[in-house]
């Protein structure tokens, strides 16, 4: 395997919320490598999104080590996570988070704009197959296509990190599909390592490697022996 | 407590800040109502009670030399109801520590009883003993502008002889509240003062035993002025009478009557500006708050909750608010209009102050805040009455965006994704912005209709001192002297020009319009006192016919060859025709202006003066001055530079108070205004601010985007601001403008500037907060949930 670009050693979250504190994370060790495609699967509540989102570079940990390549996230400033956010990862969330009052291409050019090496946001859309929808205002667009443009939108920038929390979970199975193979698509063409979480264990099979959450621990890690392509997938 | 009233509480506590804005706007309303409405009431009922107590006069008459015998035939005229005979005369002092002449009206007391009009109020000390002379009573602000207290002393020229004269009592008089000198425009406390003294001293010195030269009447309730002036004006007339007239001609009346109606009238314009604004905020916040809580109002309708509890629910929020702000106004405008009430008591010299408490007027600023605030709710909770409970609880449609000029426009420029947000953002709720927009205006608008009133003073002195009036002294002889007193005046130490004037008290008539005034007659050529024309340029006074100042004309309807009628005051009245030949730009007064000689004509008599204008070498003005205070030239001495700058320091008083109000009105609305349109804008954006901020955009760049906003529309609102403004200056020029003088609208360019920098200032300090809110915006709470 290559080198990890992405490691974890003894992440733990505990969120205090007045009286009661919760611990969401009970000591994460996690690395991945370049250009791998890893889902995270695990019940509700097990921290899945917790994790995702502390190596985001969205929230901090309440202890041990994030690193990204040579960045060491758990000691950065607010500054430095916004600029690791902006120039290495992309994000897709289960509710797609458009601004409502730009285009499709608008949205996306809305991070091309400020990324280092970005695509033109035209072909972003085209590997999300919406070249024809350049124009459409999100309220022109369904759910999948909604999704769809938010997935371009992380890619634009050739993101070193793909981070996606549920992207299917809002979407029927059919448009679903659509947007696991714009992932797997923009996962091979443009080599970002990929983490998806996920309810959905069928899609599981996509992934070069499954990773399992329980009550704030990763409980098992397995390889698949060979993956198979999103559009072979149902549930 | 009802569920509702508990959301109710909720809400309140949770929009506080939006509350507190609005509440703040609406206070401001009702408070530059009720500060006015509530001084105004004050002084005017102070003003009655001391009429009142000290039995002001209601009809004055001046007579050269009439017999006191005549008291009893005035005393049967129909309506009258008490009579006092004085003699008042005017009299050069000389004051201990005062190099310029001063001069004061002396004013007889009836001896061994008290006057039955015109009381004194007496602060200090006594009456003067009839046998004495030398006792006076002087009026309090002379005295306590010179220091002089009982016992102090000055000197006067009475009818020529210095009389060395002691105070035994100061005093305050409902004849003399606002006590302006011979030739002056405000009052100079230094330099000009009543003295009363014993009737038989003064009757002595200027040869009037058993006779009087002023008579006060007062009149019964319901009685005819004007027949009473008729009367009066029949029976002065052999005597040397220069026309009776009521109150509204009475100099202290009628300067007091005119500042009391600007303040009246301030208290008209400006209320419905902020209530305007209020409505507006109640508007949008209530849009805001109520598309929020859409599907709560669903459930409600649901769980059986009827259409008019939900809508009175809303209706209740409004009112909290409108009666926040109404109360919060009465409070500050009762204090600030008590505040400014002992201003002016203290200005006039009131000898007391009887506050008056108007719960009229609470109700009324309570109503008409009540009334703007559902104004600006009505369509709103009305909306939300109708809206059927099912499609209530399904979210509202997504906002549609459309294509339109700006993506055009922001193509060809290549804007900033984040900029064409903002834009699309601003033009997608056009009335909203456009609202805000007309909000700031409105700030804006404010401080322009305060702020040029310093230019327009400027302007006013300038034209009045500088350009027409450019005398520095003026001397008002004792009685009429031939036009061999020029030389005479000449000759005095360090006068380099002279030139002659008549002062003629007559009563100006077009049809039934008439005005009482005095024409003021100039030698032709006069390069010192000169009339200007419309451009301010110095005119030749036409050598026939007579000129009037701009607002006389108006007054009167008449225009450049129209005719109008004189009454001469004295000479037995006698009626004349006079053709208006021009039209003269003054500030000050209602002016009627005569040559020397036409005016000789129109009195049929050769020429004679009764003053002079001079321009004396500034290096011999102690010289002068000791002459002037020593020898009876003059029965007055008006010193331009020294009035112009009374004037000035006056005014400046009053407007810093006026302005200080209202600049910090003005700020109040523009942080109302943009404070809530920024909480608004990141209340419905703040979701996608947040997922600017995962997407890599830092805490300036996704601020920015909301300063963006408010920038357009503060930038947007100044233009209007200063066209509303120069709209609002016209408005408060209307409402300070009276026959006194008139206030030219001038706004020059630092108004405006100042006005837009106070607005913006108040703008960035409210983006500032909000600012606060936009850097803890929470990036993982916005991922979880729909909006
Ligand atoms: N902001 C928060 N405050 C308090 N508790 C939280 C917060 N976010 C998540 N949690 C708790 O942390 C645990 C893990 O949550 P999360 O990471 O969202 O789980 P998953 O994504 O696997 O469903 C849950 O018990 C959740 O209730
Ligand atoms: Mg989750």
């Amino acid at each position: 395997m290559a080198a990890a670009i992405l490691r974890t050693e003894g992440l733990t979250k505990i969120y205090a919320t007045g009286s009661v504190e919760v611990q969401a994370l009970r000591g994460v060790d996690f690395e991945a490598a370049a250009g791998e495609f890893v889902v995270l699967l695990g019940p509700s509540g097990s921290g899945k999104s917790t994790f995702l989102n502390i190596v985001g570079g969205l929230d901090r940990a309440s202890s041990g080590t994030v690193r990204f390549a040579d960045h060491e996230l758990t000691t950065s400033t607010e500054r430095a996570l916004t600029l690791y956010r902006r120039d290495h990862v992309g994000f897709v969330f289960q509710f797609y988070n458009l601004v409502p009052s730009l285009t499709a291409r608008e949205n996306v050019a809305l991070v091309t704009e400020i990324a280092r090496a970005p695509m033109r946001p035209e072909d972003a859309l085209a590997i999300v197959g919406l070249a024809d929808r350049l124009d459409h205002f999100p309220a022109q667009l369904s759910g999948g296509e909604q999704q769809r443009v938010a997935i371009a939108r992380a890619i634009a920038k050739r993101p070193e990190v793909l981070l996606c929390d549920e992207p299917t979970g809002a979407l029927d199975s059919h448009t679903g599909v659509k947007v696991l193979e714009a992932l797997t698509q923009v996962n091979s063409e443009i080599g970002a390592t990929t983490l998806v979480i996920t309810h959905n264990v069928a899609i599981a099979e996509i992934a070069d490697r499954v990773v399992h959450f329980a009550d704030g621990r990763i409980v098992s890690s397995a390889t698949n022996a060979h993956r198979r392509p999103a559009a072979e997938i149902v549930w | 407590m009802s569920v509702l009233r508990v959301k109710l509480v909720r809400d309140l506590l949770r929009l506080w800040p939006q509350v507190l804005a609005i509440v703040a706007v609406m206070a401001a309303g009702s408070a530059t109502l009720i500060l006015g409405v509530g001084a105004y009431a004050t002084l005017a009922e102070t003003r009655a009670a001391y009429y009142e107590r000290n039995r002001f006069a209601d009809v004055f008459a001046e007579v050269t030399r009439a017999p006191k015998a005549l008291g009893e035939e005035i005393a049967r005229i129909p309506g009258v109801a008490a009579v006092e005979m004085r003699i008042a005369k005017l009299a050069v002092l000389d004051l201990p520590d005062l190099p310029e002449p001063a001069s004061a009206m002396l004013v007889s007391l009836p001896d061994r009883r008290e006057a039955t009009v015109d009381r004194l109020h007496m602060i200090r000390g006594r009456s003067p003993m009839a046998e004495d002379e030398r006792e006076v009573v002087v009026s309090q602000p002379f005295a306590d502008a010179n220091r002089f207290d009982v016992g102090s002393r000055f000197a006067a020229l009475i009818d020529g002889r210095r009389r060395e004269l002691t105070i035994v009592g100061v005093a305050l008089s409902p004849e003399f509240v606002y006590a302006i000198g011979p030739g002056d425009i405000m009052p100079d406390d230094r330099r000009f003062g009543v003295v009363w003294m014993s009737e038989h001293a003064l009757a002595g010195a200027y040869d009037l035993v058993g006779a009087f030269s002023s008579v006060h009447l007062r009149l019964m309730r319901g009685a005819s002025e004007a027949e009473a002036i008729a009367r009066l004006d029949d029976l002065l007339a052999r005597w040397g009478g220069r026309g009776a007239y009521g109150r509204r001609d009475q100099t202290s009346h009628a300067f007091l009557d005119a500042e009391l109606k600007q303040l009246e009238a301030m208290s008209r314009i400006l209320p419905p500006i902020f209530l305007a604004v209020a409505a507006f905020l109640v508007n949008m916040t209530l849009a805001r708050t109520i598309a929020l809580e859409r599907e709560q109002i669903g459930l409600m309708k649901a769980l059986g909750r009827g259409d008019l509890e939900i809508g009175r629910h809303y209706l209740e929020f409004v009112a909290v608010v409108a009666i926040g702000g109404a109360g919060l106004g009465i409070a500050v405008g009762t204090w600030l209009g008590d505040g400014m009430a002992r201003l002016y008591g203290d200005f006039f010299h009131f000898p007391f102050l009887v506050f008056r408490r108007s719960p009229e007027t609470w109700a009324i600023a309570a109503g008409v805040t009540l009334l703007s605030a559902f104004a600006g709710a009505a369509q709103t909770v009305a909306r939300v009455a109708r809206l059927p409970p099912a499609e209530a609880m399904r979210p509202p449609a997504p906002t549609r965006y459309r294509h339109g000029l700006v993506d055009r426009l922001a193509r060809r420029l290549g804007l900033r994704q984040t900029l064409v947000m903002v834009i699309r953002h601003v033009a997608h709720a056009p009335l909203r912005s456009l609202g805000s927009i007309l909000g700031i205006a409105l700030s804006v608008a404010v401080l322009v209709g305060s702020l040029w009133v310093y230019g327009s003073m400027d302007l006013m002195l300038d034209v009045t001192f500088q350009r027409a009036d450019r005398q520095d002294a003026t001397l008002g002889f004792v009685r009429e002297r031939p036009l061999a007193a020029l030389g005479e005046v000449g000759a005095l130490p360090g006068v380099t020009v002279v030139e002659p004037f008549r002062s003629i008290p007559a009563k100006i008539r077009n049809g039934r319009t008439e005005r009482r005034i005095a024409i003021s007659a100039r030698a032709a050529g006069a390069d010192l006192s000169r009339v200007l024309d419309r451009d301010f340029r110095p005119v030749e006074l036409p050598k026939e016919g007579i000129a009037l100042s701009d607002a006389l004309a108006r007054i009167l309807g008449v225009g450049v060859g129209d005719t109008v009628e004189i009454e001469l005051s004295e000479r037995n009245r006698r009626v004349a025709k006079a053709t208006v030949t021009a039209i003269i730009t003054t500030y000050l007064g209602l002016g009627a202006y005569m040559d020397l000689d036409a005016a000789g004509r129109l009195l049929r008599e050769g020429t004679a003066l009764d003053g002079v204008t001079i321009a004396y070498d500034p290096v011999r003005e102690a010289d002068l001055f000791a002459v002037l205070k020593t020898t009876p030239v003059a029965a007055f001495v008006a010193l331009q530079k020294r009035a112009m700058r009374i004037y000035r320091d006056t005014l400046e008083q009053n407007l810093l108070v006026m302005i200080t109000v209202y600049v910090t009105l003005g700020m109040i609305v523009a942080f109302g205004v943009v404070y809530n349109f920024a909480r608004i804008s990141l209340s419905e954006q703040g979701r996608e601010l947040a997922s600017l901020r995962v997407l890599g955009l830092t805490r300036g760049e996704v601020s920015g985007i909301l300063f963006a906003e408010l920038a357009i529309l503060t930038l947007a609102a100044q233009p209007i601001g200063w066209l509303l403004g120069a709209g609002l200056a016209h408005g408060m020029a209307a409402g300070l403008e009276n026959e006194l003088y008139r206030v030219p609208v001038v706004i020059l360019a630092d108004v405006p500037a100042t006005a837009s920098g106070v607005t913006i200032l108040a703008a960035l300090i409210s983006a500032l907060v909000v600012r606060r809110r936009i850097d803890h915006l929470d990036l993982v709470e916005v991922l979880k949930t729909r909006e």
